[in-house]
């Protein structure tokens, strides 16, 4: 058969991959695109089945076809049942997986070269390719997997610190490249077979130990750059296998995912180093509760003081953070909303980038609780509108509206950008206690005059709001 | 094909990947990732070559392929559904 209308076959795959990341730019176009993503999903397949599996008796395909259905069903299930609130869990979960394919095709083509490479020799290149792709591929698989055991509450979201573990770290490091080396010098040798297995295990054990010492704070880093590992681990088995649709598309999510690493550090005024290196930010509370005294006069309010504040107000900007979702308020948030526009108030939403556990979180909650996207800012568009806005509504989020960030150097969220809502007439907090941040700092605006502060779970305090609403 | 040019189309990929990415809305990074990791499961055609390759034997070989299938598999659905649900969400103002 013509091996060239397949090569055109991949390509076209690719570009439909292309065109449903391109229709991402806007909510109207995204699920179109997210069709051409599974269109060109399709056409890889059917086509490495028919250059590959011609001739083939009909039972082996029933092996993959039962493979499919199998992981299909399983996956769609957990598609359709998962809460809103436990996406970034669930896309750690996914990330594992793509790395565990990438090392189980990495060992399938070592054990039988036959099938993967011309002559059934594998050369040097391939070797380092394959052997790139398979340890990058366990790293992602062991390193998803800790970071869905963090957000899952599996283990502990605490930064997990020990001595040394830095160059522990550095030193499996150079073990897995000398490891590359010495197998790829002379890939066919078969009692070379052990380093193969060695760079398996030892990339698992990096894997772990790279996202043990990230706390729970720094989580939207930690999952995109899980995801860039994943398509560079893709990468690096498309050049083994020769494969454009393969290679394109490694390199499409590999830099996608190193696009968002980089908005999330920004977002936080951190460096991907530093992010890496670990320590910083656990689950919050507790401890830094114990730890903190209080600064001054806190003014606490009630909902009726919020629901006569807001009721009163021309427009109001809500800011929503991780404890919304903890508490899962949107539902209720949204239907406070909706109150306060039936009675002639200008609601929007104002999101930080790094609010909530991964990339755009906060979104998708409000999308699920029906607010309009068009109602939904991102900080740039917004955050000049604070001064104008007569009610700042901060549901579940703290550091990232501490204007410290702006006037202290020493502090550690300093330079990180904020959401300016000291700016508006009044600032309502929603919070579970007077608990600092995960940055362990404490927020002198809730200290301010203009701020009221109304302490219990976000969920309880938006409806009992939600109920003196409908009462005046 | 050879070193070079699959070497080129790699680094023209990632030039191409980083100006779409730089496009897409930050409203809709949970979904950018959702979709990325289904499209990353395009490795899937790895763990079918070693699958349909042993010819119906069942060896090491082609069992981890069939593993790779099953996993891939997961993602693929698992990520295009949850992106299409997520998506289905995001409304216009009526």
């Amino acid at each position: 058969m013509d091996n060239t209308i397949f090569g055109f076959a991949y390509l076209l795959s690719a570009v439909l991959f292309i065109l449903a990341l391109k229709g991402l730019s806007s909510p109207v176009s995204a699920r179109q695109g997210n069709i051409f993503g599974m269109i060109g999903m399709a056409i890889a397949v059917v086509t490495t089945l028919l250059l590959h599996g011609s001739g083939l008796e009909l039972g082996n395909y029933t092996n993959i076809i039962i493979a499919v259905i199998i992981g299909g069903v399983f996956g769609a299930i957990l598609a359709l049942k998962i809460s809103m609130t436990a996406l970034p869990q669930l896309v750690a979960a996914f990330h594992s997986l793509v790395g565990l394919a990438a090392v189980f095709v990495a060992i399938g083509a070592y054990k039988n070269p036959s099938a993967f490479f011309d002559g059934g020799i594998i050369t040097t290149g391939s070797m380092i390719e394959m052997s790139l792709g398979l340890a990058i591929g366990a790293i992602t698989f062991s390193g998803s997997v800790i970071a869905f055991a963090k957000l899952q509450g599996l283990v502990s979201g605490n930064p997990l610190v020990f001595k040394g573990q830095h160059l522990i770290n550095l030193i499996i490091f150079l073990a897995i490249l000398t490891l590359i080396y010495m197998i790829s010098v002379d890939p066919m040798n078969l009692s070379k077979e052990q380093y193969f297995w060695a760079i398996v295990g030892l990339s698992f054990l990096i894997g772990f130990l790279i996202v043990l010492p990230i706390g729970g704070a720094d989580m939207p880093v930690v999952v995109s750059m899980l995801n860039s590992y994943s398509g560079w681990a893709a990468c690096g088995i498309g050049f083994t296998l020769q494969n454009t649709a393969l290679i394109i598309t490694g390199a499409l999510v590999g830099s996608s995912g190193a696009i968002l690493s980089y908005i999330m550090c920004k977002g936080m005024n951190r460096s991907i180093v530093s992010v890496l290196l670990g320590g910083f930010g656990g689950d919050s509370d507790e401890a830094a509760a114990a730890a903190s005294s209080p600064k001054g006069n806190v003014k606490r309010g009630s909902a009726d003081d919020a629901s006569f504040i807001m009721g009163n107000a021309q427009k109001v900007i809500i800011v929503p953070g991780y404890g919304m979702a903890v508490s899962q308020a949107q539902h209720a948030l949204r239907e406070m909303c909706d109150l306060l526009k039936e009675k002639g108030v200008e609601v929007k939403y104002a999101i930080h980038p790094v609010a909530g556990r991964m990339p755009g979180h906060m979104n998708v909650l409000l999308a699920e609780a029906n607010v309009p996207y068009d109602e939904v800012f991102e900080l740039e568009e917004i955050n000049h509108e604070f001064s104008t806005a007569d009610v700042a509504f901060v549901i579940g989020a703290n550091d990232v509206t501490n204007p410290l960030a702006k006037t202290d150097p020493q502090s550690p969220i300093y330079g990180m950008p904020i959401l300016d809502v000291e700016k508006a007439a009044t600032t309502l907090f929603l919070k579970r206690s007077m608990a600092s941040g995960y940055a362990g700092v404490d927020n002198d605006l809730f200290f301010r005059d203009k701020t009221m502060m109304l302490l219990g779970d976000a969920k309880q305090t938006t409806e009992e709001i939600v109920q003196a609403l409908n009462l005046s | 094909m050879d070193f070079l040019s699959l070497f080129t189309i790699f680094v023209l990929a990632v030039f191409v990947g980083f100006y779409v990415v730089w496009g897409v809305t930050p409203a809709l990074h949970s979904p950018l990732l959702a979709v990325t990791n289904a499209i990353s499961s395009v490795i899937i055609v790895g763990g079918l070559i070693a699958a349909v390759a042993s010819k119906g034997l069942i060896d090491l070989s082609s069992t981890m392929g069939l593993i790779a299938v099953l996993l891939a598999s997961v993602n693929i659905f698992g990520g295009f559904m949850v992106a299409q649900r997520m998506l289905a969400m995001f409304k216009k103002k009526k």
